[in-house]
């Protein structure tokens, strides 16, 4: 079927257009914007200053950058990659041995430059798979990817002399002489060294966004046919950018390997590929901004959630799956559009709705948990009883109440959820004339 | 002699095998353009029926059960499989092809937990059955199991199943027609997205066989799938997507190539000691040298993907570009 190449902008790029404000002579809203962020890096530690809360950070800043260079080629570049984690894994491996030298005084470099080395070596093998990966667009580029993804993992465990085998490498961060006190041994110190290489790698990503080549990439998106008769080879617009983009996955890489202090053959595999796939759609592939929030959301599910129930994939995958069918751009698209319905003030109308959906989603939600925790009680965790605490209660898996209970709950909640979405659609639908027939008065809909 | 005769058998029922996966995916592939990620979690769903489902009926009437598994788990998983193409996947036709993909993938990553739900997350001990454990014939000194040649069997009536459906049947020839004119079709009077629920779900059932005749032959396990889609999806690009005779001939090949490469012991640093320079752990790339082919088979199909791409980037038998 020819209606490959059209298919593939119309859920990555939402044809919602935000009207941007702009200040001349300098962008005094961009600039508010990006000081905020920074603002908000350097106090977010103040206030969440726990450990599992600066861990938390931590990672959330490393996926911020590689959910943002992933969305380089997917969101920006149209090209859906299942192997991207091999530039972050090899960036990482090769930052980890870069660390490991610097601590045997086989080489000087400041460890606050090893994320550096990770982006050398991560755009290294951008240019070697590019080059092979690019020779497909569309679908096939996809299957590729994955299978180069799984090339480098089971090489990966084929030479443990550089890998270090099913181990892994580890290191000490702790090496070289402290600059102005900093020894990185803290987390606290690891934490603003990432938050400082995340805010620079956005700002750098966000410029690359402008320059000649991340236009002509969304240009190559968009229609790839038209971009080659102006003059441009999507080929090789397509291999640049993947270039760019393996050089900042690098730099995360070398970031996660400084936060861990170990890199393994789990950094390369197709498990952290698909991760950062899902993160970056989730977020919001349409929008620069979607995969920062998309990032915040899956360590939270990862690393959060996964202290609390061993389902977290499951809820992942299942939030992952809703948001495809019924969201498909994302987060970022699900915010941009209220504060387009917010603008013209008609927020208000959809109060009761809203509230109707979520108080539906809650009841739907909460027997879903219980249906779901309960059978992992029973299968996977069958060893420590059918006992297990939800929702602050204590429960028996075994029992047939909980489990009637719990249906009972996902019906109720099924059947209100289905009425409060309907009215909830009939709503927005209204709503959203109403905003058609303001901005473009006299046009009959 | 007797190394290759067994390894040539393997590897011919190993290919038939993922030649059954494949087939169904390039069907999907060149009717619907959508590539269908959770194809092995469909052959996964297959083998984890058919051990459900021998398991019980085994316990009422022992030796039936998996010879009605053999047709029952495929009919449940084909009628899973257009369950979700009408309710999920037409759904998201509608966003685009991307989409489509997106949510085939995130399909199979919640297959793989529910199965860990259901069946835990160890092996299920889903045997071959009586009649077919022994071993059919003896090859020097090796016995070749019976259960072999009954994959190679089922393998070989489904591949003529096939071939019949789609060139002998009214159905198989609507097929054929919406694979390159489904506007035509549409307007002959012909329900093509029924076409594509019911291709769906017989790829679906298709994988489904697949999964029911390899879980017992291998390990019925939940990383069964993600062990195989990828083998399965270099065998489609590197047969040319789209292409059924192509996929059957990557299947054929790079079912060789692995049962071969498997249990080859040599390594380069033996042409290096035949050359009369024998190299010792201090020779630069020491440990590329000093790896057996045997090492090297897992990554062969993917070496194999990146030289087709580099040198006939539309695959073997592929008539298109993209």
């Amino acid at each position: 079927m020819g209606s490959g190449a059209s298919g593939h902008r119309s859920a990555i790029a939402p044809a919602i257009r935000v009207p941007r404000v702009r200040f001349e002579p300098i962008d005094l809203g961009r600039w508010a914007i990006w000081s905020a962020t920074a603002l908000l890096f350097a106090v977010l530690p103040l206030v969440f200053h726990k450990g599992f809360a600066i861990t938390l950070l931590s990672q959330m800043g490393v996926m911020i950058v590689f959910a943002l260079a992933y969305n380089m080629i997917f969101g920006q570049g149209g090209m859906l990659s299942f192997g991207h984690a091999v530039y972050s894994g090899l960036g990482a491996f090769f930052a980890i041995h870069a660390l490991n030298w610097v601590g045997e005084g086989r080489l000087w470099l400041p460890v606050s430059l090893i994320p550096l080395v990770g982006g050398v070596f991560g755009a290294v093998f951008g240019v070697l798979f590019g080059y092979v990966t690019t020779k497909k667009a569309g679908t096939p580029f996809a299957m590729i990817t994955l299978g180069i993804g799984e090339l480098v993992f089971a090489a990966s465990l084929m030479f443990p002399g550089f890998f270090g085998g099913e181990g892994g490498v580890s290191t000490n961060r702790v090496v070289g002489e402290p600059f102005l006190g900093i020894t990185f041994g803290p987390a606290i110190e690891v934490y603003y060294l990432i938050a400082i290489w995340c805010f620079a790698s956005m700002a750098a990503m966000y410029a690359f966004s402008h320059t000649p080549l991340g236009r002509i990439s969304n240009a190559v998106r968009d229609n790839p046919e038209r971009a080659e008769f102006i003059g441009y080879s999507a080929q090789h617009v397509r291999f640049l950018v993947i270039v760019a983009s393996a050089f900042f996955c690098g730099i995360a890489g070398g970031l996660s390997a400084i936060n861990f202090e170990i890199v393994s053959a789990e950094n390369v595999s197709t498990a952290r590929s698909g991760g950062v796939l899902v993160a970056a759609f989730i977020g919001g592939a349409g929008f620069f901004f979607g995969p920062i929030l998309g990032a915040v959301i899956f360590i939270f599910f990862a690393v959060a959630l996964s202290d609390y129930t061993s389902a977290w994939q499951f809820y992942l995958g299942a939030f992952f799956v809703l948001m495809v069918m019924y969201a498909p751009g994302g987060v970022a698209s699900l915010i941009a559009m209220n504060l387009r319905v917010m603008r013209h003030g008609l927020l208000g109308r959809l109060a009761g709705p809203y509230g109707a959906l979520a108080l539906a989603t809650g009841v739907l939600l909460a027997g879903v948990i219980a249906l779901v925790e309960m059978s992992y009680q029973l299968t996977l965790n069958f060893a420590s009883g059918s006992q297990l605490r939800l929702f602050g209660m204590d429960v028996d898996a075994s029992s047939w109440q909980a489990w009637a209970i719990a249906a009972a709950l996902v019906a109720a909640g099924g059947l209100a959820f289905e009425a409060a979405r309907r009215r909830f659609a009939r709503t927005w639908d209204a709503v959203q004339a109403l905003i058609e027939a303001k901005s473009h008065p006299g046009a009959t809909t | 002699m007797e190394f290759f005769v067994v390894s040539l058998l393997n590897g011919i029922s190993y290919g038939l095998l993922l030649f059954m996966l494949a087939s169904g995916l390039t069907l999907i592939f060149s009717l619907m353009g959508v590539l269908n990620f959770a194809h092995a979690s469909f052959y996964m769903l297959g083998a984890y029926f058919a051990y459900q489902i021998s398991a019980w009926l085994d316990a009422a009437w022992p030796g039936v059960g998996y010879w009605i598994a053999l047709a029952a788990a495929p009919l449940a998983v084909g009628a899973l499989g257009a369950f979700v193409e009408r309710y999920g996947l037409r759904r998201v036709h509608r966003w685009g092809h991307v989409p489509e993909l997106l949510f085939t993938f995130g399909l199979a990553y919640i297959v793989v937990e529910i199965v860990q739900i259901v069946w835990g997350r160890a092996a299920v001990p889903y045997a071959v059955p009586q009649p077919l454990a022994g071993s059919l014939f003896t090859v020097y000194s090796t016995n070749f199991p019976t259960y072999r040649a009954f994959m190679m069997l089922v393998a070989g009536a489904m591949l003529l199943a096939i071939w019949l459906v789609l060139t002998r049947t009214r159905i198989g020839l609507v097929i054929q027609a919406s694979l390159t004119h489904p506007e035509m079709v549409q307007a002959l009077g012909h329900n093509v997205p029924r076409v594509f629920m019911l291709t769906f779900g017989g790829g679906c059932a298709l994988a489904a066989l697949a999964g029911v005749i390899g879980g017992n032959a291998y390990v019925t396990e939940p990383s069964m799938a993600a062990v195989i889609v990828s083998i399965v999806f270099v065998v489609v690009v590197v047969g040319g997507m789209g292409s059924l005779a192509g996929a059957f001939v990557a299947s054929l090949l790079i079912g060789l190539m692995q049962t071969f490469a498997i249990g080859i012991d040599w390594s380069p640093l033996a042409l290096f000691e035949r050359l009369g320079m024998p190299l010792g752990p201090d020779a630069p790339l020491y440990s590329v040298w000093s790896l057996k082919v045997s090492q090297v088979a897992p990554v062969l199909p993917y070496l194999l993907l990146v030289l087709v791409l580099v040198l006939r980037p539309r695959g073997l038998m592929g008539t298109r570009e993209n």
